[in-house]
């Protein structure tokens, strides 16, 4: 069986500056997989090249055994990519149903637009009760629900999130962190990128340390935190 | 109250709605697609020819003029977008205006060169009705009805529908509209031809006030761009109520002097209004 997600050589930036260096990376159906790495190493690049919103100058980028390098980024999420981008972009002024609504905008997920919702809000009771709120008026944890919920109407394979942690209280985080853990036991594969490298080794089976836009060290999440270099760099470690 | 300062009210209300039209329309493009058409009043001026040309000279009956009128300038919206705005979306600002503004002169021309600087006239009018004291035009209560049921449409349409509320997304962030698989050039395509749309009804509603001449556009155009910034460009429901004051102004202004006085007034006001709120009368 091919891979959910296969990057291999890829290159990428804005303009004339590079932010990605021949990447490659693999997601297996079903996988966690987690992006760890210091700011400004090309984590958030990375993604915006799995959704199309940067074009890659060179190297291959595979879905589920399909070419996507010609594919324009809004086609993605009706093919299943699904990205909840870097601090969340909901729309303020939209309520939480309107938001998921935009989320499913996509021909074939305006057919199943109830049925989906509904499933939305089995997930996150909190969005039902606040399903006429204003999304700017949540707080960080429940905007980052929302933010979840809006990815999650396209019906996605893959579910990329870009630092969901990020902004958040630690008790927030420790919430956020148990949802990805409940949408990975839906049988979803996530593709998560984080700075909070010691809670997200603990939710995904394998990760890839980037730096400067390259892949440093990659491995099962028990082998990264016995790591003693990635220890010493990331977790704190002694 | 006395009838005669009642009935410029009254006036001045029906005037708002006919004038909330191309302020909704405006409003709605420039929020989408970050570009303000400069020739929108020519755009209306363009319908009310095409209103004209119909029902006088063709002898179409005035109804299908006037269903006629909107798909026309709705097209006219689509083409302004398509050759002058998309290949200019990336550019600064200030070419963006020069470019719409030198289609404003571009349709004054082009209807100079067609139909000369005449004055046209529908010749239709209804009669005025007795409210209570004061009289009101059937005209104008007409144009204020269907103003009314346009602007109803129009938020029902934004409020309702898939379409429509990607068009109150994109307005705040165009950028991450992809990941929702929303194509953005599709939707500044689609609020150009609504834009397009809402200033054809705006021309079916003037062309039964106004005579059309080439330079009718500055009779409404200015007062138009006014309203918008007064209820902060981009904001549709501020447009929709700055319309309505306006048109109270323009109405009350006339009522104590003349209507070039009542202009006075309106500008003065708009100028105290950006001095005092910059980003509009309604902005949080």
């Amino acid at each position: 069986m091919s891979a959910a997600l296969e990057l291999s050589g890829i290159h990428a930036g804005y303009g004339d500056f590079q932010a990605l260096f021949g990447i490659g990376l693999r997601v297996e159906p079903g996988e966690a997989v987690g992006v760890v790495g210091p700011n400004g190493a090309g984590k958030t690049t990375l993604l915006r090249v799995i959704s199309g919103l940067i074009r890659p100058t060179a190297g291959s980028l595979r879905f589920g055994g399909q070419d996507l390098a010609a594919t324009p980024a809004h086609l993605l999420p009706s093919l299943g990519i699904a990205h909840v981008p870097e601090n969340r972009r909901l729309f303020p002024h939209l309520t939480v149903e309107e938001n998921l609504k935009v989320g499913a905008f996509s021909p074939s997920a305006r057919a199943h637009f109830a049925e989906r919702r509904d499933r939305v809000y089995d997930l996150f009771p909190r969005m039902k009760q606040r399903r006429h709120q204003l999304a700017g008026t949540m707080s960080g944890g429940e905007q980052q629900m929302c933010a979840i919920g809006r990815a999650l109407m396209c019906a996605p394979r893959i579910l990329l999130l870009d630092e969901p942690s990020a902004g958040l209280a630690p008790i927030v985080v420790q919430q956020v962190f148990d949802l990805v853990r409940r949408i990975r036991e839906e049988g979803l594969t996530v593709l998560i990128v984080e700075q909070n490298v010691a809670q997200v080794l603990r939710v995904v089976d394998r990760a890839y340390v980037l730096e400067t836009g390259r892949v440093a060290a990659e491995g099962r999440s028990a082998e990264l935190v016995a790591d003693p270099v990635i220890r010493r760099s990331y977790l704190g470690g002694h | 109250m006395d009838p005669f300062l009642l009935e410029a009210l009254v006036n001045g209300i029906l005037l708002g709605g006919v004038f909330a039209l191309p302020a909704l329309g405006l409003n709605l493009v420039f929020g989408v697609v970050d570009v303000v058409w400069l020739c929108y009043a020519e755009l209306v001026m363009v319908g009310m020819y095409a209103v004209w040309f119909l029902y006088t000279q063709l002898g179409w009956p005035l109804w299908l003029a006037f269903a006629a009128c909107l798909p026309v300038v709705s097209l006219l919206g689509l083409l302004l977008h398509l050759l002058v705005v998309r290949p200019l979306l990336t550019a600064p600002p200030i070419n963006q205006v020069l470019a719409t503004g030198g289609v404003l002169f571009l349709l004054q021309g082009a209807m100079t060169l067609i139909f000369r600087t005449d004055f046209r006239s529908l010749g239709v009018d209804m009669p005025p009705m007795e409210v209570g004291e004061i009289f009101v035009s059937g005209t104008k209560l007409a144009a204020f009805c269907a103003a009314l049921v346009g602007a109803a449409l129009l938020w029902a349409f934004l409020k309702f529908t898939y379409v429509g509320t990607a068009i109150r997304a994109i307005a705040r962030d165009r950028e991450v509209m992809p990941l929702m698989g929303v194509d953005p050039q599709r939707i500044y395509l689609i609020a150009s031809a609504v834009g397009g749309a809402l200033a054809g009804l705006a021309a079916c509603l003037l062309v039964v006030q106004l005579d059309v001449h080439p330079f009718v556009g500055l009779s409404f155009g200015p007062i138009t761009f006014m309203i918008c910034v007064m209820g902060g460009l981009g904001n549709m429901l501020g447009g929709f109520l700055a319309a309505f004051i306006m048109g109270i102004i323009v109405s009350v202004g006339g009522f104590w002097g003349t209507t070039e006085f009542s202009y006075v007034v309106a500008f003065g006001f708009f100028i105290v209004t950006i001095f005092a709120r910059p980003r509009g009368l309604f902005a949080r």
